[in-house]
């Protein structure tokens, strides 16, 4: 069965259409991909998953259960994280306390149990203190979980916003575009956390990103997305193939000269 | 030569006091604290004492503004709901259906704190929709909302001043040497509560309270429920204000509507502003920066009377020109306020003398 079935939706903003009929199904254990042009509604799609925009027409199914009636909040509890495009960490914590954030949704601690810090406040801590600092490990970020986020490199904010997403323990995660802007070096190291989030971990990956070598080879399937519309779904190899997509990215009649 | 704090356990990671010259510094300064009263004399100790109390309440604020972002100008009028509240529990409130009796101190205080955690989560409720200078004006017009019941009911609050009984603890007359005896209450119930308030910023809801603050979508995504956790920010942070509000009234007996004006609003934000938004320690810092700026100025301006007989007429504008002049000082120079200055000094020793 399908892990996130995507039926069919659309989403306007006035009289603006950002998504239109699209159709996705992801399998669990999947890595993912969605491709296309910049305003092709990615980021709006994956803004509908968490829960942020909720679409005119269609439906949302995650694990057998219908999305529509969720807010954001209640989402992240059935296991969607989302690591963002433009770096939404909470830049005055450290990284040790965005990723305790991510932990949020598994502890229980109150107002009052928090101000004593004691007994099973203080041990609800250092549990899930292990459990972010397995993650720090993973992601290699050990020298700065006590810097406060405001003052990092961009390439290890990025790290982090994963990082913070991962700590969520969630069965989907919602990558958007997490290598942008990176260099070689951390494309690769990104890649390698990637690999290893989906295999080791076993997490499905929803994965935007505009480095086709990086889609080709990470990928699953990959979905094509242009103005809103699908234009194509596939393994990676049956979408580079396909005449539309090549229309879509490198223009009409380059496209004709290429079928030729 | 030790070179640096290793631990070996989280829990011993997470302690606030973490190298032993930590302990020894929060060992001297209470050390002072219980020393001081004995040879303070009663206007030093009427200072310890307002400090205290507007720590409490600073704490208080700097939850709501500081961790989560939460604007409030609604501070005076939260302090006077804590103040009124708790004054007619003590009394007042059976007076009013021809009884005598009152509810212990103790548990008045506790229950006026309550109290005005639910008046400021209902005031709170508009954080849903708005932000920043939007949500600033609407806590103003708590403020404003809150002073006008406050004058209107003269039945419950005496409307102009109101007196209260005196505060008894254990049977003992708090106000009977009141400097003395209130300090062996405040400074306490001051530590508690810093206590209390470090502590919630090291765990869950603290920390989703920041999370609030920094990028409210992305805490949303993770799992916070925005609204729930606005609303509990203003409960928690008005809990702490109507405490100091209820203390202040239980320490100076008489309390009346124009204590609690706008006024006192802004100069809360002053304090956590001057002590470090987003800072416990900050907020204490803050609290006693605004307390004796005033203080200061005044034994200042007495010692050059002589030279400059004037003065006097002149002081209030000075001090008034001087907690202006602060504030822009600190917003230009240090907006992180006195709890970064003290952070810099600190860092500063840690490497000295060798500072590269």
């Amino acid at each position: 069965m399908a892990q996130l079935s995507v039926d069919d939706i659309t989403l306007r903003f006035g009289g603006v259409t950002a998504i239109a009929n699209v159709s996705l199904t992801i399998e669990p254990g999947q890595i993912y991909a969605i491709i296309g042009p910049n305003g092709a509604g990615k980021t709006s799609l994956l803004n509908c998953i968490s829960g942020v925009y909720k679409p005119q027409h269609g439906r949302l199914v995650f694990e057998g259960q219908d999305m529509a009636s969720l807010r954001p909040y209640d989402i992240a509890r059935l296991g969607i994280a989302r690591a963002f495009q433009n770096i939404a960490l909470f830049r005055g914590m450290t990284v040790l306390d965005n990723l305790l954030v991510g932990r949020h949704i598994h502890m229980r601690s109150g107002v009052l149990s928090g101000m004593a810090f004691w007994g099973r406040a203080r041990r609800e801590e250092i549990e899930h203190r292990e459990i972010v600092e397995d993650i720090i490990d993973f992601l290699e970020i050990e020298a700065i979980r006590k810097q406060t986020v405001g003052s990092l490199a961009y390439g290890l904010r990025k790290r982090v916003e994963v990082g913070r997403a991962l700590a969520m323990a969630p069965k989907l995660l919602l990558l958007d575009e997490p290598m942008a802007g990176m260099n070689a070096e951390e494309k690769e190291d990104m890649a390698r956390f990637i690999i290893d989030i989906n295999q080791e971990r076993g997490i499905t990956c929803i994965l935007i990103e505009h480095d086709m070598s990086v889609v080709m080879d990470l990928s699953d399937q990959v979905a094509v997305l242009d103005f809103g519309r699908k234009l194509a779904e596939g393994t990676p190899d049956e979408v580079k193939a396909n005449p539309e997509v090549i229309k879509a990215y490198l223009g009409e009649e380059l496209a004709i000269e290429h079928v030729e | 030569m030790q070179s640096g704090v290793f631990h070996t356990t989280y829990g011993k990671d997470m302690a606030l006091q973490q190298s032993s010259w930590q302990k020894w510094r929060l060992g001297l300064v209470l050390a002072a604290l219980l020393i001081f009263p004995f040879v303070a004399d009663n206007s030093q100790l009427y200072l310890a004492n307002t400090i205290a109390i507007a720590a409490i309440g600073a704490i208080g604020l700097n939850i709501l503004v500081g961790f989560t972002g939460q604007i409030s100008l609604g501070q005076g009028a939260f302090l006077g709901v804590g103040a009124y509240a708790s004054a007619l529990f003590t009394g007042r409130l059976f007076e009013l259906f021809g009884g005598t009796g009152g509810t212990p101190f103790l548990v008045s205080i506790l229950l006026a704190a309550l109290f005005t955690a639910l008046v400021g989560t209902l005031f709170g409720l508009p954080s849903l929709r708005l932000k920043g200078l939007y949500l600033a004006i609407a806590t103003l017009a708590a403020q404003q909302i809150i002073i006008w019941i406050i004058t209107h009911t003269p039945k419950l609050t005496g409307g102009e001043s109101f007196s209260l009984r005196p505060t008894l603890l254990f049977g003992l007359n708090m106000n009977q040497n009141g400097d003395f005896r209130f300090y062996w209450l405040l400074i306490p119930i001051a530590i508690l509560v810093t206590l209390a308030a470090t502590n919630l910023f090291r765990t869950r809801v603290g920390r989703s309270f920041v999370a609030v603050r920094d990028r409210d979508i992305a805490a949303e995504v993770m799992g916070i429920n925005l609204f729930r956790t606005k609303l509990l920010a203003f409960a928690v942070s008005s809990f702490f204000v109507g405490l100091a509000g209820a203390l202040l009234a239980h320490y100076r007996l008489v309390i009346s509507p124009d204590r609690f004006e706008i006024g006192t609003s802004i100069s809360f934000l002053a304090m956590i502003i001057i002590g470090g938004m987003g800072s416990i320690a900050g907020s204490i810092y803050g609290a006693a920066f605004i307390t004796l700026l005033p203080a200061l100025i005044e034994s200042l301006g007495r010692q050059v009377s002589n030279i400059y007989p004037n003065i006097d007429t002149m002081l209030p504008y000075i001090q008034q020109g001087a907690f202006g002049l602060v504030i822009i000082l600190f917003l230009i120079f240090e907006p992180e306020g006195l709890a970064k200055v003290w952070h810099n000094i600190k860092n500063y020793f840690n490497l000295w003398p060798f500072s590269y």
